[in-house]
This record gives C-alpha cells, structure tokens and sequence, in this order.
C-alpha cells in the first residue's frame, strides 16, 4: 500500500463511501464520525430540524452536552443563573437532551466544564478517532492522534441524525519543530509563533501534523493548546501522533476503557503515525530554541512580536498587511514603536479551552506566589473545567490567587468570548490566556493581547505586559 | 434552502483580510434558541457605533446599500468561530453570494448548507472586478448555471466544486440525502466497532 500520512489513514478508516469520483484532498466522502460533544448556543437549532423534521438521533450515546458558553462564572453557582436569554439556551438544551436521550452536563454537574477540557479529562478522547462538534477549537483532539474538527449548526444536525457529515479531504502539512523550548517559553508561545510565522489563514484548507523533539517533550495539556489553536492560523484540523503519554493520560479516567481494552488497542493506536516516506503537501520548519514568550499587538492573531520587541509600524509590514495593521493599532489605541512592556492592562484573564487546565493554572500561580496584582487591574482566573477547579483547590492553586488578588471563578467560557456577563467595558486593555483577538470579542471596543497563562500572571502583577523570565528565574 | 440560479443586484466593496465570524455577528446575537432575527446583528458593531448611531462611513450604511445582493471580500472572510449566525444573519439581510479569494473552512461548509454562494476568483480578476464595481459599488450578476459574474462590460468565469454548485442549485434536504444512504452507515458501523471493541458501550471501565 502506498504510504500515507497520518491525517489520510484516519480519514480512510472513517470513510463510508465515495461522494465523487475525485481522490485525495478537494475529493468529497461521506465520513463516520465517532463521538460529538454539543453546547447550548451552538446546537439548539440543529435540534429544532430534527424535531421539525420528525427525525432521530442516530447514536444517541455517541453525543455528550456540555453547558459551557453562556452560564456565568460568579464563585456562588447556585445564586447566579445568567441573564433570561441564557436560561432559555440552557433549558432548551436539557429539553433536548432529555427528548433524544443525550447525556448532558448542567452547570450544577460536577463534570461541568469547558467541552473541549471535559471531554479528554473524562478518557472519552481515544487516539484515531473522528470528532465533529459545533465549536471550532474541536481541533483540541489532535493532541490524542483523533481527528477533531469544527462544524456549522446544519452539520450538527446531520451528524445527530446520520452519525455522519459529507466531507471534503484536507490537504496537509507538516510542521516540523526542532531543537527545545527554552526556559519560560510554553506551548502556547510555540503556536502563536508558528500563526505569526504563516499567518492566519496560512493553514487554511490543510490538516496539521506537528513532529519534533519539543512536541514529544510536551505534556499531553501542552499539546491540547498547540492542536486548539492551531485553528487561529487556519487549520481545520491539527495532530499529533499518540504515545505512551498519551496512553497514560487516557488509562484509569472514568470514561476510559478498562485496562484490558487498553491492551488491546494500544498497538492499534502506536500504529497510527504518518509512514516515514508520507509525502505532505506543505512542510513548514519552527526553531523552537528561537521562540520568545509571545504577546498579540492587533487583532487577529497573526499580529503578535517576542515581548522584549515593540509594537511594529504599519510602514515597515508587506504592502497587503498595512491597511489591517493601521486599522488594528487604531482600535488597539497603540502607537507604532511603543514597547511592549510599555503597555499598561486594566484587566487579566485566564481561563479558556486553550489554557486554563491543571498545568496552566500551576504555571501562573508559581509567579503569584508572593506577589500581588498591580493597583487599578482587575484580575480573574476560570478554570477550565470544575473538576480542574478542584484539583487546584486540593492542591492550594486557589489560595495562590486569591492571596495575590485574582478572582477565583466558576468554570465556562467566560471571558474568552463573552457571552455571559464576564466582559471588557469599551477601551479596557487585558491581557488574556485565550486564542482570540478580534475586534469586540471580549467587549464591545475591548482590547485583547493574547500571551501564555504566566504571562498574564506576570501582567497582572506587574501591571504592564511583561516578560515572564524576567520574574520567574526563581521559580523555574 | 433557497436555490441559487441568477441573481442581479448590488455588490458592495468590503476588501479587509480576515474579517472573522465575531465582527459578521457579534456574541450578543447569538442567545436564541432559533434562527431568526439576526439580520439586525449583521456586521453591528461596523453599522453603529457605541451610541446605537449609525456609522455613515461604513459602506452598508450607504444609499442605495439598503438592498446589497452581493459583498465583494478580502482573503480569509469568516475566520474564527464555528457560529453559523454569521451565514444566517448575512442571508436575512439579503446578501446573496460572497466574491473574494479565500474563505475560512466552516465558515464555507456553513454557507453551503444554507443556499450562500461563495465565488473565488483569482488576483487578477479579482482586481478587474473590483475596479469595475468601484469603491460606493454597482449592479452586477451572479449566474451560478453559466458560472458567470458580470458587471457592466466585463464578464468573468469562475469555478465551483460540481456537488456544491448542484446542492446550490436544487436547494436540496442534505439528510436526507445521507439517510438513503442508512443501510450502508448501518454495515460500516457494525464492521467498524467489531474490529475496535474498546469504543462500544462495554469497553468501558
């Protein structure tokens, strides 16, 4: 057999029939998909076609619902239940869940959480699988070797009724990292750096396979953030080939499968790598001894510098990014030049399905620790799930922050995109562990740098962006 | 859906990179539990400002723009989130088709599952095209049988995967297309979980 990459062996295993009579990337299939997991803003509608329609669900066990977008993050979860709107999404959702049979996660579950952080946490993400669910960063998955990738609400509904959506092959690219990480570069600074280097839609079209040491030296939640955001540059889907991390990570979780089972599958799953001869569409190179912690200066995440450099001038960037680069400063409120850690925040955040696991919140709490957040800041932490929440608080995470004078939140979405009441007044600059940076995202007229967990801890303190090795040489 | 054949009407210049779902329809629109009134959210925060006043730069707000058909967009339109509000809210507002050069992923499933035609062209055209619509836009037509966009004198090809351009074309029930297909998913499923007997129900701990 010909070889291939790994991103194609998946597909194949996955593949029902033909839809066309073209092959490889562009060629349309009709693909099984394993697993989804559904929120309350993004699956409602899919819902009411079924009902219209008069359909079922296909494999009702397949799907697992997931509060996660719109509840609030307030510490009292019993006393706060969101605005009207969101307790209309959320009882809609249990109304759907209870007609079709679909297991869900309300927001007084234990097991409530961001979806993208439930899922693996539960061992339900198996490596070479196929997940499609109604969010974008479903690409988290590819830290386990499963194809995970983001659908509309149409595609939603076909995947409920036919287990199935009607794909269209990717394209893909290797992204080979060479060399280590240095001290105080994270995961995170690793994909933001690759965005910056090929730009946000340089991916577009392709499935990611990221190889190198510094990938197989990162924990499985380090991966999870390079495979999320991976979107940001335009990738649809993002992988890594499964190892015996990984198969640690899935082994005793609640959902897993016994051990026995894991025995049977792990040769299964050591299989899955793309063969040595595989041939990628694109291969892009990353120097991981070159990457500097990272912030965002515009915004759309291609926007961003080390942070020992300065916001750069429109002048001075290729002749078709100038126009964005001067509209994006404009409603940044920054000038060209203007070094980074020059730049004052009113706000920190950290939370997300990019950053906010168990790992994320040790690293920002090693730089709280004995220090306080800078007068005139606001700063929240919402972990990505409650059961993270807990182990943080087993483990004395909780006081880290509190002490230091962060918020210690509930768990959601929260101010990754604002849709509950956790939100950027207009002009309010934050310094955010999330993957976004658009325009209004986190507010109406609020502006986002993007940056690593312990870089905001580092902001937040110092009251400015920082650089985290400057504070952390005891710590690290 | 609505089928798409030829449809003639105004096109409006929106050239900026990335344009993402969060800037097409803003996160307060999107706590209903159906489909409708989100024309109203269209491109809001780009329509009005902070006081609910009407941005009179922004080229939507200017007449004759009331009745645009067409936006003419820059590479990576509808990056970002999965919301199909964005595909939603631009189809209530009466935009027909998009005509730029790339488009995000999902964003692009999305506005083919609801009737969006989504035109590439290349650089070139792309440029004849824009010159010939103008910075305050014109009439041109979109025909999706001839695969045609014409814009006064000038008339340009372009090229569109034959299953979309059909599904475009016919307005078809996607599931239930699939779902003639039920035996077939119905073998590959038995097949498939016989050989990976640790994704059923009882490989669980």
């Amino acid at each position: 057999m010909r070889s291939r990459t790994l991103y194609d062996k998946i597909i194949d295993r996955h593949k029902i029939q033909a839809l066309d009579d073209r092959a490889g990337p562009g060629s349309q299939l009709l693909l099984y998909v394993d697993r989804t997991v559904l929120n309350e803003y993004t699956s409602p509608q899919a819902f009411t076609g079924l009902r219209d329609a008069g359909r079922g669900v296909w494999r009702a066990e397949a799907a697992l619902g997931v509060v996660d977008h719109v509840n609030s993050t307030a510490p009292d979860r019993g006393a706060s239940v969101g605005d009207a709107d969101a307790q209309r999404q959320i009882a809609y959702f249990a109304e759907n869940g209870r007609d079709f049979g679909i297991e869900m996660f309300d927001v007084l579950d234990p097991r409530q959480g961001i979806e993208h952080v439930v899922l693996p946490e539960l061992g339900w993400v198996l490596p070479g699988l196929v997940i499609a669910a109604g969010d974008s960063h479903t690409a988290t998955y590819g830290a386990f070797g499963t194809v995970g990738f983001g659908i509309g609400t149409s595609d939603i509904e076909h995947l409920l009724a036919t287990q199935t959506v009607t794909y269209t092959r990717l394209k893909t690219m290797r992204v080979r990292v060479v060399g280590d990480l240095p001290l105080g570069v994270t995961a995170k600074d690793l994909v933001m750096a690759l965005i910056r280097k090929i730009g946000a839609d340089g991916a577009a079209g392709h499935a990611l396979e990221f190889v190198g040491e510094a990938i197989g030296a990162l924990d499985v939640e380090g991966r999870m953030t390079i495979c999320n955001m991976s979107v940001e540059c335009g990738a649809r889907v993002a992988l890594m080939a499964p190892d015996d991390k990984v198969f640690d990570y899935i082994a005793g979780r609640s959902r897993a499968p016994s051990t026995e089972m894991l025995e049977r599958a792990k040769p299964v799953w050591r299989a899955l790598a793309s063969d040595p001869d595989a041939v990628f569409d694109r291969e892009v190179d990353l120097c991981a001894g070159e990457i500097a912690p990272m912030v965002t200066w515009g915004t759309s995440p291609d926007q961003s510098g080390a942070i020992d450099d300065a916001v750069p001038d429109p002048a001075c960037l290729p002749a078709d990014r100038r126009g964005d680069a001067a509209r994006a400063l404009d409603y940044m409120g920054l000038e060209p030049g203007t070094r980074y850690e020059d730049i004052a925040i009113d706000r920190a955040f950290i939370g997300s399905c990019t950053n906010a696991r168990l790992d994320d919140l040790r690293a920002a709490a090693r730089i709280l620790r004995g220090r306080s957040v800078a007068p005139g800041v606001r700063a929240m932490v919402s972990p990505g799930s409650s059961s993270v929440r807990r182990a943080a608080e087993a483990e004395g995470l909780d006081r880290a922050f509190i002490e230091a004078g962060f918020e210690w939140r509930q768990s959601g979405c929260s101010m990754c995109l604002a849709m509950n009441d956790d939100v950027l007044a207009p002009g309010e600059r934050c310094a955010s562990s999330t993957n976004r940076n658009f325009e209004g995202r986190q507010g109406s007229g609020g502006r986002t740098h993007l940056m690593s967990p312990a870089m905001v801890a580092a902001a937040a303190v110092t009251g400015r962006l920082a650089d985290v090795r400057a504070l952390a040489t005891r710590e690290m | 859906m609505e089928k798409f054949l030829s449809v003639t009407g105004l096109a409006a210049p929106m050239p900026a990179a990335n344009v993402d779902t969060d800037v097409i329809m803003p996160k307060v629109f999107l706590k209903g539990i159906d489909r409708s009134g989100l024309a109203r959210g269209l491109f809001h925060d780009l329509r009005f400002d902070a006081q609910g006043g009407t941005r009179t730069d922004f080229i939507l707000n200017r007449a004759p723009m009331q009745n645009v058909r067409f936006l003419l967009t820059g590479p990576n339109f509808g990056c970002g989130s999965s919301r199909e509000h964005a595909v939603w809210g631009l189809l209530q507002y009466g935009i027909r088709a998009l005509i730029g050069s790339t488009f995000a992923g999902i964003f692009a499933d999305n506005a083919a599952n609801n009737g969006l035609l989504l035109v590439t062209l290349g650089d070139d055209e792309r440029a004849r095209l824009a010159r010939a619509v103008g910075p305050d836009g014109t009439e041109i037509t979109v025909d999706l049988a001839t695969q045609t966009v014409t814009c006064g004198g000038l008339c340009l090809d372009f090229g569109i995967e034959p299953s979309r351009r059909q599904a475009l074309m016919e307005g078809r029930d996607k599931i239930a297309t699939t779902l003639q297909m039920k035996e077939r998913i119905r073998d590959f499923e038995a097949a498939y979980f016989a050989e990976a007997p640790w994704l059923a129900r009882g490989g669980e701990a």
